[in-house]
Protein backbone atom coordinates (compact mmCIF):
# COMPACT_ATOMS: atom_id res chain seq x y z
CA UNK A 1 0.00 0.00 0.00
CA UNK A 2 3.12 1.85 0.52
CA UNK A 3 3.80 3.89 -2.97
CA UNK A 4 6.60 6.01 -2.45
CA UNK A 5 6.97 9.41 -4.13
CA UNK A 6 3.34 9.95 -4.65
CA UNK A 7 2.72 13.64 -4.86
CA UNK A 8 4.69 16.16 -3.42
CA UNK A 9 7.88 14.49 -4.94
CA UNK A 10 6.62 12.74 -7.58
CA UNK A 11 9.31 12.63 -10.24
CA UNK A 12 11.89 13.16 -8.38
CA UNK A 13 13.36 10.33 -8.69
CA UNK A 14 13.38 10.31 -12.81
CA UNK A 15 14.39 13.35 -13.30
CA UNK A 16 16.19 16.73 -11.97
CA UNK A 17 13.13 18.65 -11.30
CA UNK A 18 15.53 21.54 -9.89
CA UNK A 19 15.79 22.51 -13.32
CA UNK A 20 12.98 24.82 -14.64
CA UNK A 21 12.63 22.66 -17.81
CA UNK A 22 12.31 19.39 -16.29
CA UNK A 23 9.62 20.52 -14.21
CA UNK A 24 8.12 21.86 -17.04
CA UNK A 25 8.42 18.72 -19.05
CA UNK A 26 5.86 17.09 -16.53
CA UNK A 27 2.84 19.56 -16.50
CA UNK A 28 4.86 22.16 -14.02
CA UNK A 29 3.17 25.27 -13.76
CA UNK A 30 0.68 24.07 -15.51
CA UNK A 31 -1.52 24.31 -12.30
CA UNK A 32 -0.31 27.74 -11.67
CA UNK A 33 -2.53 28.70 -14.54
CA UNK A 34 -5.50 26.49 -13.93
CA UNK A 35 -5.57 28.31 -10.24
CA UNK A 36 -5.03 32.13 -11.67
CA UNK A 37 -8.28 31.37 -14.02
CA UNK A 38 -10.21 30.53 -11.25
CA UNK A 39 -11.24 32.87 -8.81
CA UNK A 40 -9.45 33.18 -5.40
CA UNK A 41 -12.75 31.71 -3.43
CA UNK A 42 -12.84 28.65 -6.30
CA UNK A 43 -9.15 28.17 -5.17
CA UNK A 44 -9.57 27.98 -1.87
CA UNK A 45 -13.13 25.39 -2.57
CA UNK A 46 -10.71 23.16 -4.01
CA UNK A 47 -8.75 23.00 -1.01
CA UNK A 48 -11.53 22.54 1.28
CA UNK A 49 -12.66 19.49 -0.82
CA UNK A 50 -9.25 17.92 -0.35
CA UNK A 51 -9.17 18.71 3.48
CA UNK A 52 -5.85 19.12 3.21
CA UNK A 53 -4.49 19.98 6.79
CA UNK A 54 -1.10 21.43 7.37
CA UNK A 55 2.27 19.62 7.51
CA UNK A 56 4.17 21.98 9.77
CA UNK A 57 2.40 20.20 13.15
CA UNK A 58 -0.69 21.94 14.10
CA UNK A 59 -2.67 20.07 10.87
CA UNK A 60 -5.09 23.03 11.06
CA UNK A 61 -6.88 22.60 7.59
CA UNK A 62 -5.31 24.60 4.83
CA UNK A 63 -8.58 25.81 3.00
CA UNK A 64 -9.88 27.17 6.26
CA UNK A 65 -6.88 28.81 7.23
CA UNK A 66 -6.95 30.35 3.82
CA UNK A 67 -10.34 31.64 4.35
CA UNK A 68 -10.07 33.55 7.28
CA UNK A 69 -8.14 35.97 5.60
CA UNK A 70 -9.98 39.17 5.04
CA UNK A 71 -11.17 40.20 1.36
CA UNK A 72 -9.39 43.12 0.27
CA UNK A 73 -12.48 45.69 0.57
CA UNK A 74 -12.31 44.63 4.26
CA UNK A 75 -8.69 45.03 4.91
CA UNK A 76 -6.97 47.42 2.86
CA UNK A 77 -3.42 46.13 4.52
CA UNK A 78 -1.18 44.21 1.68
CA UNK A 79 -1.50 40.87 2.21
CA UNK A 80 1.13 38.69 3.54
CA UNK A 81 2.02 34.65 2.99
CA UNK A 82 4.89 33.79 5.04
CA UNK A 83 6.25 30.08 4.58
CA UNK A 84 7.26 28.38 7.80
CA UNK A 85 10.84 26.61 6.37
CA UNK A 86 12.24 26.70 9.86
CA UNK A 87 12.15 23.42 10.19
CA UNK A 88 14.05 22.43 13.20
CA UNK A 89 12.33 19.59 14.96
CA UNK A 90 14.14 16.79 16.36
CA UNK A 91 13.64 13.85 13.70
CA UNK A 92 11.86 16.18 10.81
CA UNK A 93 13.94 16.52 7.46
CA UNK A 94 10.96 16.39 5.24
CA UNK A 95 10.97 20.04 4.18
CA UNK A 96 15.20 19.96 3.50
CA UNK A 97 14.58 17.14 0.84
CA UNK A 98 11.12 18.66 -0.36
CA UNK A 99 12.97 22.38 -0.70
CA UNK A 100 16.35 20.50 -2.62
CA UNK A 101 14.60 18.43 -4.95
CA UNK A 102 11.48 20.00 -6.08
CA UNK A 103 11.75 23.91 -5.14
CA UNK A 104 9.74 24.60 -8.34
CA UNK A 105 6.76 22.71 -7.08
CA UNK A 106 7.10 24.51 -3.70
CA UNK A 107 7.34 27.83 -5.74
CA UNK A 108 4.25 27.26 -7.91
CA UNK A 109 2.34 26.35 -4.54
CA UNK A 110 3.24 29.44 -2.77
CA UNK A 111 2.01 31.37 -6.09
CA UNK A 112 -1.00 29.52 -6.36
CA UNK A 113 -1.61 30.81 -2.68
CA UNK A 114 -0.74 34.08 -3.32
CA UNK A 115 -3.44 34.21 -5.53
CA UNK A 116 -6.08 32.50 -3.02
CA UNK A 117 -5.62 34.68 -0.36
CA UNK A 118 -5.33 37.69 -3.01
CA UNK A 119 -1.44 38.64 -1.96
CA UNK A 120 1.53 39.81 -3.87
CA UNK A 121 3.87 39.40 -0.90
CA UNK A 122 5.07 36.43 -0.19
CA UNK A 123 8.09 35.90 2.41
CA UNK A 124 10.47 32.33 2.93
CA UNK A 125 11.61 31.99 6.11
CA UNK A 126 14.01 29.24 5.85
CA UNK A 127 16.77 28.06 8.68
CA UNK A 128 19.40 29.68 8.48
CA UNK A 129 21.52 26.02 8.36
CA UNK A 130 19.71 25.37 5.46
CA UNK A 131 22.20 26.22 3.32
CA UNK A 132 21.88 23.80 0.43
CA UNK A 133 18.34 24.04 0.68
CA UNK A 134 18.24 27.94 0.41
CA UNK A 135 20.71 27.75 -2.73
CA UNK A 136 18.00 25.50 -4.04
CA UNK A 137 15.41 27.72 -3.83
CA UNK A 138 16.75 30.80 -4.51
CA UNK A 139 18.45 29.02 -8.04
CA UNK A 140 15.04 27.88 -8.98
CA UNK A 141 13.64 31.33 -8.38
CA UNK A 142 16.18 32.95 -10.24
CA UNK A 143 15.14 30.81 -13.65
CA UNK A 144 12.22 32.12 -13.45
CA UNK A 145 13.00 35.75 -12.29
CA UNK A 146 12.54 37.49 -15.46
CA UNK A 147 8.94 35.52 -15.83
CA UNK A 148 6.41 37.89 -15.59
CA UNK A 149 3.64 35.25 -17.00
CA UNK A 150 4.54 33.13 -13.85
CA UNK A 151 5.27 35.56 -11.13
CA UNK A 152 2.16 37.82 -12.10
CA UNK A 153 3.06 40.34 -9.93
CA UNK A 154 4.23 38.19 -7.09
CA UNK A 155 7.54 39.03 -4.85
CA UNK A 156 8.96 36.48 -3.18
CA UNK A 157 12.15 37.23 -0.48
CA UNK A 158 13.65 34.55 0.73
CA UNK A 159 14.89 35.09 4.35
CA UNK A 160 17.56 32.98 6.37
CA UNK A 161 16.96 32.67 10.26
CA UNK A 162 20.22 32.52 12.39
CA UNK A 163 19.76 29.16 14.69
CA UNK A 164 16.47 29.03 17.09
CA UNK A 165 14.13 26.55 16.91
CA UNK A 166 11.31 28.55 18.92
CA UNK A 167 11.43 30.72 15.83
CA UNK A 168 8.88 27.65 14.07
CA UNK A 169 6.38 28.61 15.99
CA UNK A 170 4.37 31.18 13.71
CA UNK A 171 3.91 34.23 15.81
CA UNK A 172 8.22 33.64 16.88
CA UNK A 173 8.43 33.78 13.19
CA UNK A 174 6.83 36.65 12.45
CA UNK A 175 8.88 38.54 15.43
CA UNK A 176 11.93 37.11 13.86
CA UNK A 177 11.19 38.01 10.18
CA UNK A 178 10.32 41.62 11.56
CA UNK A 179 13.67 41.61 12.61
CA UNK A 180 13.39 41.09 16.04
CA UNK A 181 14.26 38.09 19.01
CA UNK A 182 12.06 35.56 18.08
CA UNK A 183 9.61 34.96 21.17
CA UNK A 184 6.06 33.89 20.83
CA UNK A 185 3.25 36.52 20.72
CA UNK A 186 -0.06 35.79 22.32
CA UNK A 187 -2.90 34.53 20.31
CA UNK A 188 -5.46 36.29 19.39
CA UNK A 189 -5.21 37.93 17.06
CA UNK A 190 -3.75 34.98 14.88
CA UNK A 191 -1.77 35.80 12.11
CA UNK A 192 -4.67 36.06 9.57
CA UNK A 193 -6.33 39.01 11.10
CA UNK A 194 -2.75 40.60 12.35
CA UNK A 195 0.35 39.16 11.23
CA UNK A 196 3.62 40.58 9.61
CA UNK A 197 3.86 44.49 9.94
CA UNK A 198 0.32 43.48 11.72
CA UNK A 199 -1.27 42.73 8.19
CA UNK A 200 -3.28 39.65 7.13
CA UNK A 201 -0.96 36.67 7.17
CA UNK A 202 -1.16 33.61 6.23
CA UNK A 203 1.83 31.24 7.63
CA UNK A 204 2.00 27.77 5.99
CA UNK A 205 4.32 25.36 6.47
CA UNK A 206 6.85 23.91 3.14
CA UNK A 207 4.56 20.56 2.51
CA UNK A 208 1.67 21.98 2.99
CA UNK A 209 2.68 24.50 -0.03
CA UNK A 210 4.37 21.59 -2.42
CA UNK A 211 1.02 19.23 -1.81
CA UNK A 212 -1.30 22.66 -3.27
CA UNK A 213 0.09 22.42 -7.28
CA UNK A 214 -1.04 18.63 -7.30
CA UNK A 215 -4.16 19.44 -5.58
CA UNK A 216 -5.32 21.42 -7.78
CA UNK A 217 -3.86 19.77 -11.00
CA UNK A 218 -6.09 16.86 -9.56
CA UNK A 219 -8.89 18.23 -8.21
CA UNK A 220 -9.60 18.55 -4.03
CA UNK A 221 -12.19 15.70 -4.28
CA UNK A 222 -9.57 13.07 -5.99
CA UNK A 223 -6.73 14.23 -3.16
CA UNK A 224 -9.30 13.52 -0.72
CA UNK A 225 -9.50 9.64 -1.87
CA UNK A 226 -6.02 9.05 -1.08
CA UNK A 227 -5.50 8.36 2.43
CA UNK A 228 -7.96 7.90 5.00
CA UNK A 229 -10.77 10.30 6.10
CA UNK A 230 -9.43 13.16 8.32
CA UNK A 231 -6.18 12.69 7.24
CA UNK A 232 -6.33 12.88 3.60
CA UNK A 233 -3.41 12.69 0.96
CA UNK A 234 -0.15 11.80 1.73
CA UNK A 235 2.61 12.93 3.71
CA UNK A 236 6.36 13.04 4.05
CA UNK A 237 7.88 11.32 6.75
CA UNK A 238 11.06 10.89 8.10
CA UNK A 239 12.47 7.66 9.15
CA UNK A 240 15.60 8.30 11.68
CA UNK A 241 17.27 6.43 14.41
CA UNK A 242 18.57 3.23 14.54
CA UNK A 243 17.14 1.60 11.27
CA UNK A 244 18.66 0.24 8.15
CA UNK A 245 17.30 2.64 5.89
CA UNK A 246 16.69 6.13 6.96
CA UNK A 247 15.64 8.36 4.99
CA UNK A 248 12.31 10.60 3.72
CA UNK A 249 9.24 7.89 2.42
CA UNK A 250 6.13 9.76 0.79
CA UNK A 251 3.62 7.55 1.89
CA UNK A 252 -0.41 7.84 1.70
CA UNK A 253 -1.96 8.53 5.65
CA UNK A 254 -3.05 5.36 7.22
CA UNK A 255 -0.20 2.64 6.51
CA UNK A 256 0.54 1.24 10.20
CA UNK A 257 3.96 2.64 11.84
CA UNK A 258 5.07 -0.59 11.59
CA UNK A 259 4.94 -0.78 8.16
CA UNK A 260 7.16 2.34 7.81
CA UNK A 261 9.82 0.42 10.17
CA UNK A 262 9.98 -2.67 8.81
CA UNK A 263 9.07 -2.25 5.24
CA UNK A 264 10.61 1.11 4.25
CA UNK A 265 12.70 1.85 7.02
CA UNK A 266 14.43 -1.96 6.53
CA UNK A 267 13.89 -2.78 10.51
CA UNK A 268 16.13 -1.96 13.15
CA UNK A 269 19.81 -1.87 12.37
CA UNK A 270 22.32 -4.29 13.82
CA UNK A 271 19.41 -6.92 13.92
CA UNK A 272 18.59 -5.42 16.88
CA UNK A 273 15.12 -5.02 18.83
CA UNK A 274 12.81 -2.19 18.43
CA UNK A 275 12.46 -0.59 21.98
CA UNK A 276 10.35 2.76 21.48
CA UNK A 277 9.05 4.75 18.47
CA UNK A 278 9.13 8.41 18.82
CA UNK A 279 6.22 9.41 15.66
CA UNK A 280 6.04 12.78 15.63
CA UNK A 281 9.32 14.28 16.29
CA UNK A 282 10.83 14.61 19.77
CA UNK A 283 7.95 16.32 20.93
CA UNK A 284 5.70 14.00 20.81
CA UNK A 285 4.37 11.26 23.34
CA UNK A 286 6.38 8.06 23.01
CA UNK A 287 5.45 4.60 22.05
CA UNK A 288 6.17 1.30 23.21
CA UNK A 289 7.15 -1.85 20.86
CA UNK A 290 4.00 -2.95 21.17
CA UNK A 291 2.28 0.22 20.22
CA UNK A 292 3.36 0.14 16.55
CA UNK A 293 0.36 -1.30 15.03
CA UNK A 294 -1.26 2.19 15.11
CA UNK A 295 -2.04 3.71 11.72
CA UNK A 296 -0.58 6.59 10.72
CA UNK A 297 -3.36 9.21 10.51
CA UNK A 298 -4.40 11.96 12.78
CA UNK A 299 -7.29 10.06 14.37
CA UNK A 300 -5.38 6.82 15.03
CA UNK A 301 -2.69 8.71 16.81
CA UNK A 302 -4.31 10.34 19.30
CA UNK A 303 -6.54 7.50 19.74
CA UNK A 304 -3.65 6.08 21.16
CA UNK A 305 -2.58 9.43 23.24
CA UNK A 306 -0.16 10.96 20.82
CA UNK A 307 0.22 12.64 17.48
CA UNK A 308 1.64 13.03 13.84
CA UNK A 309 3.42 16.89 14.70
CA UNK A 310 6.00 17.24 11.93
CA UNK A 311 5.91 13.90 10.80
CA UNK A 312 9.67 12.42 12.36
CA UNK A 313 9.34 9.22 13.31
CA UNK A 314 12.63 7.93 15.42
CA UNK A 315 12.95 4.16 15.88
CA UNK A 316 15.08 3.47 19.78
CA UNK A 317 16.77 0.24 19.79
CA UNK A 318 17.05 -2.28 23.28
CA UNK A 319 20.63 -0.36 24.21
CA UNK A 320 19.02 3.12 24.83
CA UNK A 321 18.29 4.44 28.15
CA UNK A 322 15.57 5.81 28.33
CA UNK A 323 16.73 8.26 31.42
CA UNK A 324 19.18 9.39 29.37
CA UNK A 325 16.89 9.71 26.07
CA UNK A 326 14.58 11.97 28.91
CA UNK A 327 17.85 13.87 30.00
CA UNK A 328 18.42 14.79 25.92
CA UNK A 329 15.05 15.76 24.88
CA UNK A 330 15.11 17.63 28.26
CA UNK A 331 18.47 19.50 27.27
CA UNK A 332 16.63 20.25 23.93
CA UNK A 333 14.24 21.93 25.01
CA UNK A 334 16.03 23.74 27.66
CA UNK A 335 18.26 25.53 25.39
CA UNK A 336 15.57 26.34 22.98
CA UNK A 337 13.24 28.20 25.45
CA UNK A 338 12.64 31.65 24.40
CA UNK A 339 12.49 32.37 28.49
CA UNK A 340 9.71 34.21 28.20
CA UNK A 341 7.09 32.21 30.75
CA UNK A 342 8.61 31.00 34.27
CA UNK A 343 7.24 27.62 34.18
CA UNK A 344 8.86 26.78 30.45
CA UNK A 345 11.97 28.51 31.10
CA UNK A 346 12.55 27.43 34.93
CA UNK A 347 10.72 24.18 34.62
CA UNK A 348 12.64 22.23 31.96
CA UNK A 349 16.08 22.99 33.81
CA UNK A 350 14.23 21.56 36.90
CA UNK A 351 13.04 18.88 34.24
CA UNK A 352 17.17 18.05 32.97
CA UNK A 353 18.55 18.83 36.97
CA UNK A 354 16.37 15.97 38.56
CA UNK A 355 16.73 13.55 35.29
CA UNK A 356 20.54 13.46 35.80
CA UNK A 357 20.44 12.95 39.54
CA UNK A 358 18.53 9.63 38.88
CA UNK A 359 20.82 9.04 36.06
CA UNK A 360 23.66 9.26 38.44
CA UNK A 361 21.72 7.06 40.96
CA UNK A 362 21.07 10.14 43.28
CA UNK A 363 17.60 10.05 43.20
CA UNK A 364 15.06 8.98 46.13
CA UNK A 365 11.37 8.02 45.05
CA UNK A 366 9.93 11.46 46.00
CA UNK A 367 12.28 12.92 43.17
CA UNK A 368 10.72 10.55 40.31
CA UNK A 369 7.27 11.89 41.73
CA UNK A 370 9.04 15.29 41.72
CA UNK A 371 9.78 15.29 37.81
CA UNK A 372 6.16 14.40 37.01
CA UNK A 373 5.10 17.26 39.24
CA UNK A 374 7.21 19.67 37.53
CA UNK A 375 6.01 18.94 34.12
CA UNK A 376 2.71 18.98 35.49
CA UNK A 377 3.16 22.70 36.09
CA UNK A 378 4.45 23.77 32.80
CA UNK A 379 1.70 21.62 30.71
CA UNK A 380 -1.35 24.33 30.16
CA UNK A 381 0.88 27.22 31.62
CA UNK A 382 2.82 28.67 28.74
CA UNK A 383 2.45 31.11 25.99
CA UNK A 384 3.13 28.56 23.53
CA UNK A 385 3.36 24.99 22.81
CA UNK A 386 7.08 24.22 23.67
CA UNK A 387 7.14 23.86 27.29
CA UNK A 388 3.87 21.66 27.45
CA UNK A 389 5.61 19.78 24.77
CA UNK A 390 8.49 18.90 26.14
CA UNK A 391 6.86 18.23 29.80
CA UNK A 392 4.36 15.85 27.94
CA UNK A 393 6.81 13.97 25.88
CA UNK A 394 9.35 13.60 29.01
CA UNK A 395 6.39 12.07 31.43
CA UNK A 396 5.62 9.74 28.80
CA UNK A 397 9.13 8.13 28.89
CA UNK A 398 8.21 7.87 32.87
CA UNK A 399 5.22 6.56 32.43
CA UNK A 400 5.22 4.17 29.79
CA UNK A 401 9.16 2.64 31.06
CA UNK A 402 8.62 3.58 35.12
CA UNK A 403 10.25 0.07 35.86
CA UNK A 404 13.46 1.28 34.23
CA UNK A 405 13.37 4.91 35.82
CA UNK A 406 12.69 3.12 39.50
CA UNK A 407 15.77 0.57 38.71
CA UNK A 408 18.13 4.11 38.57
CA UNK A 409 16.35 4.72 42.14
CA UNK A 410 18.93 1.66 43.70
CA UNK A 411 22.33 2.58 42.11
CA UNK A 412 21.99 4.41 38.91
CA UNK A 413 22.16 3.56 35.35
CA UNK A 414 21.35 -0.41 34.23
CA UNK A 415 22.71 0.48 30.85
CA UNK A 416 25.75 2.75 31.43
CA UNK A 417 27.76 3.09 28.72
CA UNK A 418 26.13 0.07 26.85
CA UNK A 419 23.53 3.07 26.27
CA UNK A 420 24.11 5.66 22.63
CA UNK A 421 22.89 8.29 24.54
CA UNK A 422 25.25 8.15 27.22
CA UNK A 423 27.30 11.47 28.29
CA UNK A 424 26.07 12.77 24.86
CA UNK A 425 27.37 16.57 24.73
CA UNK A 426 24.46 18.84 24.00
CA UNK A 427 24.97 22.70 23.05
CA UNK A 428 23.25 23.61 26.61
CA UNK A 429 26.43 21.94 28.22
CA UNK A 430 29.28 23.46 26.38
CA UNK A 431 30.60 26.53 26.37
CA UNK A 432 28.59 29.23 24.02
CA UNK A 433 28.69 33.00 23.56
CA UNK A 434 25.70 33.09 25.95
CA UNK A 435 26.28 32.08 29.37
CA UNK A 436 23.60 29.67 30.51
CA UNK A 437 23.16 30.12 34.81
CA UNK A 438 23.63 27.14 36.80
CA UNK A 439 21.33 24.52 36.67
CA UNK A 440 19.69 23.99 39.97
CA UNK A 441 21.47 21.57 42.00
CA UNK B 1 30.51 54.89 3.15
CA UNK B 2 31.92 50.84 3.56
CA UNK B 3 30.38 48.56 1.06
CA UNK B 4 28.52 46.54 4.02
CA UNK B 5 26.72 49.89 4.66
CA UNK B 6 25.37 49.64 0.87
CA UNK B 7 24.81 46.41 0.83
CA UNK B 8 22.35 47.24 3.90
CA UNK B 9 20.94 49.54 2.26
CA UNK B 10 20.03 47.16 -0.41
CA UNK B 11 18.69 44.31 1.77
CA UNK B 12 16.47 46.95 3.59
CA UNK B 13 14.50 47.75 0.55
CA UNK B 14 13.47 44.14 0.22
CA UNK B 15 10.96 44.73 3.35
CA UNK B 16 8.24 46.96 3.28
CA UNK B 17 9.71 48.11 7.09
CA UNK B 18 12.98 47.98 7.07
CA UNK B 19 14.01 46.34 10.44
CA UNK B 20 13.59 43.06 8.62
CA UNK B 21 16.56 43.06 7.17
CA UNK B 22 18.07 42.84 10.78
CA UNK B 23 18.91 39.51 10.55
CA UNK B 24 20.67 39.23 7.24
CA UNK B 25 22.44 42.61 8.14
CA UNK B 26 24.15 40.75 11.09
CA UNK B 27 25.01 37.97 9.20
CA UNK B 28 26.68 40.30 6.63
CA UNK B 29 28.58 41.80 9.57
CA UNK B 30 29.38 38.15 11.05
CA UNK B 31 30.87 36.93 7.37
CA UNK B 32 33.40 40.78 7.32
CA UNK B 33 34.26 40.51 10.35
CA UNK B 34 34.17 36.67 11.28
CA UNK B 35 32.61 37.33 14.34
CA UNK B 36 29.55 39.69 15.42
CA UNK B 37 32.81 41.86 17.60
CA UNK B 38 32.02 45.36 18.93
CA UNK B 39 32.84 47.12 15.56
CA UNK B 40 31.20 44.75 13.54
CA UNK B 41 27.81 45.28 15.83
CA UNK B 42 28.49 49.38 15.17
CA UNK B 43 28.69 48.58 11.37
CA UNK B 44 25.52 47.14 11.29
CA UNK B 45 23.60 48.88 13.54
CA UNK B 46 25.12 52.33 11.93
CA UNK B 47 23.48 50.71 8.57
CA UNK B 48 20.41 49.67 10.07
CA UNK B 49 19.72 53.27 11.84
CA UNK B 50 19.13 51.16 14.88
CA UNK B 51 21.57 51.05 18.43
CA UNK B 52 24.40 48.76 18.33
CA UNK B 53 23.08 47.66 21.42
CA UNK B 54 19.45 46.65 19.65
CA UNK B 55 21.44 44.87 16.95
CA UNK B 56 23.26 42.68 20.20
CA UNK B 57 19.56 42.36 21.86
CA UNK B 58 18.37 40.39 18.80
CA UNK B 59 22.19 38.55 18.28
CA UNK B 60 22.49 37.07 21.69
CA UNK B 61 18.73 35.00 20.96
CA UNK B 62 19.93 33.11 18.08
CA UNK B 63 23.06 30.43 17.94
CA UNK B 64 24.00 31.20 14.29
CA UNK B 65 25.82 34.45 15.75
CA UNK B 66 29.03 34.85 17.25
CA UNK B 67 29.51 36.92 20.14
CA UNK B 68 33.31 36.12 20.30
CA UNK B 69 36.19 35.52 18.42
CA UNK B 70 35.44 31.71 16.45
CA UNK B 71 37.96 30.16 14.67
CA UNK B 72 38.19 30.36 10.54
CA UNK B 73 36.62 27.08 10.46
CA UNK B 74 33.18 25.85 12.08
CA UNK B 75 32.81 22.51 12.69
CA UNK B 76 29.11 21.79 13.96
CA UNK B 77 28.51 17.93 15.22
CA UNK B 78 24.40 17.17 15.75
CA UNK B 79 24.10 15.85 19.28
CA UNK B 80 20.00 15.54 19.09
CA UNK B 81 18.48 12.17 19.39
CA UNK B 82 18.71 10.79 15.70
CA UNK B 83 22.11 11.73 15.41
CA UNK B 84 23.28 10.20 19.09
CA UNK B 85 21.35 7.09 18.41
CA UNK B 86 23.57 6.25 16.21
CA UNK B 87 27.27 7.18 17.31
CA UNK B 88 27.40 10.98 17.72
CA UNK B 89 29.02 11.48 20.60
CA UNK B 90 31.96 8.96 19.16
CA UNK B 91 32.24 11.34 15.79
CA UNK B 92 32.57 14.35 18.77
CA UNK B 93 35.07 12.79 20.53
CA UNK B 94 37.25 11.75 17.65
CA UNK B 95 36.94 15.56 17.05
CA UNK B 96 37.72 16.30 20.40
CA UNK B 97 41.22 14.05 20.10
CA UNK B 98 42.30 15.01 16.31
CA UNK B 99 41.97 18.81 17.03
CA UNK B 100 42.77 18.78 21.00
CA UNK B 101 39.96 20.81 21.89
CA UNK B 102 36.62 20.24 23.52
CA UNK B 103 33.44 20.82 22.46
CA UNK B 104 32.79 24.83 22.49
CA UNK B 105 36.58 25.60 21.93
CA UNK B 106 38.99 26.76 19.23
CA UNK B 107 42.30 25.20 18.15
CA UNK B 108 45.43 27.19 19.76
CA UNK B 109 46.21 28.52 16.21
CA UNK B 110 42.67 30.25 15.92
CA UNK B 111 41.93 28.06 12.84
CA UNK B 112 39.35 25.38 13.97
CA UNK B 113 36.11 25.76 16.33
CA UNK B 114 34.57 23.07 17.37
CA UNK B 115 31.03 22.48 18.78
CA UNK B 116 27.67 20.61 19.20
CA UNK B 117 24.66 21.85 18.03
CA UNK B 118 20.36 20.97 18.02
CA UNK B 119 19.40 19.20 15.06
CA UNK B 120 20.57 20.35 12.04
CA UNK B 121 17.54 18.52 10.15
CA UNK B 122 19.01 15.47 8.39
CA UNK B 123 18.33 13.13 11.31
CA UNK B 124 17.95 9.74 8.68
CA UNK B 125 21.52 10.78 7.10
CA UNK B 126 22.70 10.74 10.29
CA UNK B 127 25.23 11.42 11.62
CA UNK B 128 25.29 14.42 10.74
CA UNK B 129 28.09 17.71 10.44
CA UNK B 130 27.97 21.09 9.43
CA UNK B 131 31.62 21.93 8.43
CA UNK B 132 31.26 25.64 7.28
CA UNK B 133 27.70 25.31 7.19
CA UNK B 134 27.63 22.63 4.48
CA UNK B 135 26.34 19.22 5.81
CA UNK B 136 28.27 16.06 5.64
CA UNK B 137 26.03 13.18 6.08
CA UNK B 138 27.03 9.51 7.61
CA UNK B 139 29.75 10.54 9.62
CA UNK B 140 30.92 7.93 11.66
CA UNK B 141 34.29 8.41 13.98
CA UNK B 142 36.57 6.87 11.58
CA UNK B 143 35.95 9.55 8.81
CA UNK B 144 37.25 12.22 11.22
CA UNK B 145 40.89 11.91 10.51
CA UNK B 146 40.79 12.46 6.75
CA UNK B 147 37.56 15.45 7.50
CA UNK B 148 39.95 17.60 9.94
CA UNK B 149 42.57 16.69 6.98
CA UNK B 150 40.78 17.93 4.53
CA UNK B 151 40.09 21.31 6.88
CA UNK B 152 43.53 21.90 7.60
CA UNK B 153 44.72 21.51 3.67
CA UNK B 154 41.98 24.20 3.13
CA UNK B 155 44.20 26.84 4.98
C1 LIG C 1 7.76 25.20 19.16
C2 LIG C 1 7.14 25.09 17.80
C3 LIG C 1 7.93 24.86 16.69
C4 LIG C 1 7.37 24.76 15.42
N1 LIG C 1 8.20 24.54 14.36
C5 LIG C 1 7.67 24.48 13.11
C6 LIG C 1 8.51 24.32 11.97
O1 LIG C 1 9.74 24.22 12.10
N2 LIG C 1 7.95 24.27 10.74
C7 LIG C 1 6.60 24.40 10.57
O2 LIG C 1 6.11 24.40 9.45
N3 LIG C 1 5.77 24.56 11.63
C8 LIG C 1 6.28 24.61 12.89
N4 LIG C 1 5.43 24.82 13.95
C9 LIG C 1 3.99 24.98 13.68
C10 LIG C 1 3.67 26.43 13.27
O3 LIG C 1 3.44 27.19 14.45
C11 LIG C 1 2.44 26.53 12.38
O4 LIG C 1 1.41 25.82 12.96
C12 LIG C 1 2.65 26.02 10.98
O5 LIG C 1 3.77 26.59 10.39
C13 LIG C 1 1.45 26.32 10.14
O6 LIG C 1 1.60 25.79 8.83
P1 LIG C 1 0.64 24.63 8.30
O7 LIG C 1 -0.78 25.03 8.64
O8 LIG C 1 0.89 24.62 6.84
O9 LIG C 1 1.05 23.40 9.00
C14 LIG C 1 5.98 24.89 15.25
C15 LIG C 1 5.17 25.11 16.37
C16 LIG C 1 5.74 25.21 17.63
C17 LIG C 1 4.84 25.45 18.79
S1 LIG D 1 6.40 28.22 26.36
FE1 LIG D 1 8.64 28.47 26.37
S2 LIG D 1 9.18 28.88 24.25
FE2 LIG D 1 6.95 29.19 24.41
S3 LIG D 1 6.72 31.40 24.81
FE3 LIG D 1 6.85 30.39 26.80
S4 LIG D 1 9.05 30.44 27.37
FE4 LIG D 1 8.89 30.89 25.17
S1 LIG E 1 19.14 14.72 15.16
FE1 LIG E 1 20.98 15.19 14.10
S2 LIG E 1 20.22 16.09 12.29
FE2 LIG E 1 18.38 15.74 13.42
Amino acid sequence: MAEPRLVVLQGADERDLTKLSEYRAIGGYDALAKARALAPQAVIDELLASNLRGRGGAFFATGRKWSFIPKPDQNPNPHYLVVNADESEPGSFKDNEILSRVPHRFIEGCLITAHAVESKHVFVYIRGEYLGPFEAVRDALEEIRDDERLLGGVTIVVHRGAGAYICGEETALLESLEGKRGQPRSKPPFPAISGLYASPTVVNNVETLATVPPIVAMGGAAYAKLGVENSTGTRVVSLSGNLVRGGNYEVAHGITLRELIYDLGGGIAEGRELKAVIPGGSSTVILTAEEIDVPYDYDALAEVGTAMGSAGVIAIDDRCCMVQLGIRVSEFYEHESCGKCTPCREGTRWMTAILRKLEAGEASDSELDLLLDVCDRINGKCLCPLGETAAMAVASYVLKFRDEFLAHLDGGCPFGSQSPLDGVVAPVNQHTHSPVAEVPA
Amino acid sequence: MSALHDEIRELMALYPEARSATLPALRLAQEKHGWLSPEALREAAEGLGETPAYCMSVASFYDMFHLEPVGRHLVEVCTNVSCALVGAQQVLEAFERELEVRAGETTEDGEVTLRTVECLGGCGWATIVALDHRYRTHVQANDVGAIVEELRADG
